[in-house]
């Protein structure tokens, strides 16, 4: 890559809060460091996982409307979080991780494990039990 | 408290990190250095290990390898901690910084408020310095930004002790004693060879340029075997660890470039100057594959084609590595 040539594609996703180094070439190939703001295909695929992660929620949101998924669905994926990674955090097990993520499971959690998830999740214990997805677009 | 420490900025936190922390003990060696002298350049490609429901895969080795191998090869005593508790390791960084020792601290990118929201993943393995404490924020060098920043004390309690894949546990190091010479030559050429023996012995189709074949066959694969969406997630994921923050682009093969440069000159090798261009070209080539995958973002659907462009880009550049990488391990190098 020459340094004339780095992409400078600007999607905001770096929020103006700094900008990365990369490495690029001179004329005679000897190597020189070119601050960049972004590039396409990055951009794009940063874009689509998110868009992704928003596509889940709405779809947990309905789950939820149902009566199929838990709330904690919703707020593990708001995270970014996975079973696993929640277990972890929780001190209990994925299978259990996993019942409290339907309705069932979730109808019998104490409140001092609700209190527990809404901590993890950085939320108000409300925001569990009186779930309204539109306030967390 | 402040500790005078120079932060410069480099494209990847660990190289950055390890090249700040030798700096502020008086040698001074570039980013590209200790990738190389840290036998840092790798292909790994685990699809049986999922991250964010995408197949694991990485340009470069294992977190926290490079900066051991560097410093054990340029004969540097560091001591490597990691703790039980959130107490225990925030009084240990306290304590270093008492002492006027900046100190290495592994993180997770999710619970760094001061890098941008849309790159805040689960990522266990961010390495930043921490140089001195004022009230309740720590002033942190983290190498990928311009300049030296804060963060408060509860944030990186909760960046340190961060769940999941790669646990950080609180780790911190810093080098104890610093040789007064250190052997460069030999530690290039170990770092070198290392390298090179990786990328192209080991027997398991995960590793170096292995990976990369069997990466190029599953990415073909890919929009029929789990759909054109997953696919596209994915191919999206393999673009961001290739040139997302920190690999100072074409998945560190440039840095790798900039080092063989570097060496060539050190150990007088012309060889290794142009093999450095190779590897310039072949980081343009995975840039390529980033392109050609872009095309496919971008379509959104019935881009099955695109699948073969983008597989067959990434054989050509194992093809090409393994070519180097040969060529490499057949060079004569000066006894040191």
């Amino acid at each position: 890559m020459k340094k004339n040539e780095v992409p400078q594609d600007d999607a905001n996703v770096l929020e103006g809060k700094f900008k990365p180094l990369k490495y690029a070439t001179n004329e005679d190939g000897s190597y020189t460091h070119v601050h960049t703001v972004g590039w396409e295909p990055e951009n794009l695929a940063l874009e689509q996982a998110w868009d992704a992660i928003h596509e889940n929620l709405e779809l947990i949101a309905q789950e939820i409307a149902r009566g199929d998924a838990s709330p904690i669905k919703y707020f593990m994926e708001k995270c970014l979080m996975e079973p696993p990674m929640l277990a972890q955090y929780m001190g209990i097990s994925r299978w259990r991780v996993k019942r409290h993520l339907k309705a069932r499971g979730f109808a019998r959690l104490s409140e001092e494990k609700l209190r527990q998830y809404a901590s993890i999740f950085n939320i108000k214990l409300e925001e569990l039990t009186h779930f309204d997805p539109n306030s967390h677009d | 408290m402040k500790i005078d420490f120079e932060h410069r900025q480099s494209a990847h936190c660990e190289t950055g990190v390890t090249s700040n922390l030798l700096n502020f003990q008086g040698i001074n060696l570039s980013e590209p250095m200790v990738l190389g002298i840290g036998s840092g350049l790798f292909f790994s490609y685990i699809p049986y290990i999922k991250l964010n429901g995408n197949p694991g895969s990485s340009y470069r080795i294992y977190p926290g390898l490079i900066y051991r191998r560097a410093t054990r090869r340029l004969g540097i005593k560091t001591r490597l901690v990691s703790f039980r508790s959130a107490d225990a390791a925030m009084k240990a960084l306290d304590e270093n910084l008492r002492k006027g020792i900046p100190t290495g601290v592994l993180t997770s990118v999710y619970y760094l408020p001061y890098l941008p929201s849309q790159y805040r993943f689960h990522f266990n393995a961010h390495n930043i310095v921490v140089f001195g404490k004022e009230g309740d924020e720590y002033l942190v060098s983290d190498p990928v930004m311009e300049v030296p920043t804060r963060i408060h004390a509860d944030d990186l309690a909760k960046a340190r002790f961060a769940k999941g894949v790669l646990a950080p546990k609180g780790k911190m190091y810093y080098p104890i004693s610093v040789p007064s010479e250190y052997a460069l030559k030999s530690a290039l050429i170990k770092g070198i060879k290392h390298t090179a023996k990786d990328m192209i012995t080991i027997p398991v189709p995960m590793f170096g340029v292995k990976g990369m074949r069997k990466l190029a066959r599953d990415v073909r694969n890919w929009p029929v075997k789990v759909g054109e969406k997953k696919a596209r997630l994915h191919l999206g994921n393999l673009v961001r660890m290739q040139e997302e923050i920190g690999t100072g682009g074409g998945g560190f093969r440039f840095i790798y470039a900039a080092f063989l440069k570097e060496a060539s000159q050190i150990l007088n090798m012309p060889e290794l100057n142009e093999i450095g261009d190779e590897f310039t070209a072949v980081g343009d080539r995975w840039r390529d594959f980033a392109l050609a995958s872009a095309k496919i973002f971008k379509q959104r659907s019935n881009a099955t084609a695109g699948y073969g462009e983008a597989a067959d880009i990434i054989l050509e550049c194992a093809d090409k590595e393994e070519q180097l990488f040969r060529r490499i391990r057949k060079l004569d190098f000066p006894k040191p």
